[in-house]
């Protein structure tokens, strides 16, 4: 058993979820809510990492975030050390593409309120940050719990865009999925499939646990 | 000023040319068509839609001028909105309901004025419950108390009661009516249901396709309807045509030519001898004469035709009566249940109407400038048409030379 490479993927997906918890309230709810043009070239974008091959994927963002790019610079000159090959590029690169389990399911949920709700709130009073704390979210919960819960495990499980990334440097960006394979690589079975099952049970946990919660937020809300 | 005053203005996407008042008290109903333009109006003056020209002003405190560059956001105005879907807070209780618009109130005195409310719409007891738990009769009334919570300058209501089954309803038009005592805000009711705007508005505007075509009492309007596009909108019976036929300066009575047959009309005439008019008489003024001993007939513009339908609706018989003159222009009354039994009406007897003189309204034909039909100048019908039922700007032009 591999526990700093686990330690290291509950951080990763953990820190993700957080950073996607305020990003995909507000990407989904001006997707919800907002009427532009061009509209569906935002939605694409934010689907893309659904559709492109991880590898693909995971060559663009190295591309975006290396040496020669200028945000790969602008990192280097802020923090003094590169995003590639480092937890935080790692973590941005994480952020990214799980944008579409965090937004897509935010979104719905959004959609799902009637529009004279959000109206009757602002006659009776509530500014549009109230409306946001007191209605909306209230509302939305359970679609927000399951976008979360989407990036957490998907996080845990992503293999490709991570290696191209991250590469595999244990402590850094080893995290359980590329450790499992690394084991299976070394012929190390017993420590792959300790890992392997761990992983398992776990995701499965939290699934279940976030599927029993959310029913009763529904059943709360009647 | 005091009271709401609205105008609105705009081509695209929706046309709308609406003019609305309403005292502190007063019961104003916008009737009109789906698609009329009732509950636009009713959003603009909430904040929740936003014209390209118009102006919205409580009280004198201006919540919209578009020429002003002002526009208060929906929260900031002093508004109730009773929703037609009521939009209660599906996750809240009643009580929390009505207090979730009590922001601007200390906490402390929140729940107390909030439970104050139910019992005032008779919820007192449920206060615990969600909407959910509700029927939709007491979720409307959570939804007045939610709208008067916030102790607004003006209340509005959208369709309040179409959502309702029809013994609630009548339950709820006392109730309203009733409530209207303790409120002295103005109360803007939208509702298609003309029967409804009559029972409960004190005043009553016509709209068709974004435009106020008349305001007045419930019944100027129905009895004095500004244009043939109002008497058709208000679905008023007996709209004829007829032409002008001569004047009686003496007697004040206008004649009128109805295929052939004179009728005498109690005031001036709305337009020149041998224009066409479109007239009306309403139910109220169509009376059936006794037909063992006819009595007044010469004076009282007599009908004389053959009875085609009765319809017995509780202690009322609905009559139609196809004159012999015309037979084709049945002519719509009703009579008490007892007064057609006495009289022998059935299907197929001869029988003789009234159409009494003051009861004939006159409309005459649009202008040029089409002013008449888009009832400006207009909006003070309320005021003169007691007075004086010369209508359209030739009437006005005769009247000031």
């Amino acid at each position: 058993m591999d526990w700093v490479a686990l330690r290291l993927s509950l951080e990763l997906a953990g820190l993700t979820v957080l950073l996607l918890l305020p990003i995909g309230i507000a990407l989904g709810r001006f997707l919800a809510y907002r009427a532009m043009r061009g509209k569906e070239i935002l939605e694409a974008l934010v689907a893309l990492p659904l559709v492109l091959p991880p590898t693909v994927f995971g060559y663009y963002l190295l591309v975006a975030f290396g040496a020669a790019s200028p945000l790969g610079r602008a990192w280097q000159a802020l923090f003094d050390r590169p995003l590639v090959f480092t937890f935080e590029g790692l973590l941005l690169a994480s952020v990214i593409f799980n944008l579409p389990f965090a937004v897509q399911p935010m979104q719905r949920a959004f959609e799902a309120i009637a529009p004279d709700l959000r109206a009757a709130a602002a006659c009776c009073g509530m500014s549009p940050w109230r409306v946001l704390l007191r209605i909306e979210l209230p509302l939305a919960w359970p679609g927000i719990l399951t976008a979360l819960v989407l990036a957490f495990a998907h996080t845990l499980g992503e293999f490709g865009i991570v290696l191209m990334v991250g590469g595999a440097i244990p402590g850094e960006t080893e995290t359980i999925a590329i450790a499992i394979y690394d084991r299976v690589q070394a012929f190390d079975d017993r420590a792959a499939a300790q890992m392997a099952m761990f992983l398992l049970v776990f995701s499965l946990a939290t699934i279940a646990v976030t599927f029993f919660a959310s029913r009763r937020v529904g059943r709360r809300l009647g | 000023m005091r009271g709401l005053e609205v105008e609105l203005e705009q081509a695209a996407p929706i046309p709308l040319a609406a003019r609305l008042a309403c005292a502190p008290g007063e019961l104003a109903a916008l009737v009109g068509p789906s698609g009329s333009g009732k509950t636009t109006i009713l959003r603009t003056i909430a904040g929740l839609y936003a014209p390209a020209r118009g102006r919205v002003a409580v009280d004198g405190t201006v919540w919209l001028d578009t020429a002003a560059r002002i526009a208060v956001p929906p929260h900031r105005r002093r508004v109730g909105l009773v929703f037609q879907s009521y939009a209660l807070f599906p996750h809240m209780s009643a009580l929390e309901n009505v207090a979730a618009a009590m922001g601007d109130r200390p906490r402390a005195e929140r729940a107390a004025r909030a439970r104050e409310l139910l019992r005032l719409v008779h919820l007192d007891g449920l206060e615990a419950r969600k909407p959910a738990e509700l029927s939709g009769g007491q979720q409307q009334r959570v939804a007045v108390a939610r709208a008067l919570a916030r102790e607004p300058a003006v209340l509005l209501l959208d369709e309040p009661f179409s959502a309702v089954d029809r013994a609630t309803r009548e339950r709820l038009y006392r109730e309203i009516a009733e409530l209207r005592r303790v409120l002295s805000m103005p109360v803007v009711l939208v509702t298609h249901d003309l029967e409804e705007a009559m029972l409960l508005a004190d005043r009553l505007t016509v709209l068709h396709r974004g435009r106020t075509l008349q305001t007045g009492t419930p019944l100027e309007v129905t009895t004095r309807p500004a244009s043939p596009e109002v008497a058709r909108l208000v679905d008023l019976a007996n709209l004829f045509e007829g032409r002008i036929a001569g004047f009686e300066p003496a007697r004040a009575l206008t004649r009128l030519d109805w295929r052939g047959r004179l009728l005498e009309v109690r005031g001036p005439a709305p337009a020149s001898v041998g224009t066409a008019v479109t007239w009306i008489v309403p139910d109220g003024f169509v009376i059936l004469h006794r037909r063992d001993r006819p009595s007044r007939g010469e004076y009282e513009n007599p009908i004389p035709g053959r009875i085609e339908q009765m319809l017995a609706l509780g202690q009322t018989a609905r009559l139609t009566l196809r004159p012999d003159h015309a037979p084709e222009l049945p002519i719509r009354f009703s009579v008490p249940l007892h007064v057609a039994r006495r009289n022998g009406i059935e299907p197929g007897v001869a029988a003789t109407v009234s159409l009494l003189d003051e009861g004939i309204h006159l409309m005459a034909p649009p202008a040029a400038d089409d002013r008449s039909a888009r009832g400006e100048g207009r909006q003070d019908g309320a005021q003169d048409a007691g007075q004086d039922r010369e209508q359209g700007p030739r009437a006005r032009e005769r009247r000031a030379r």
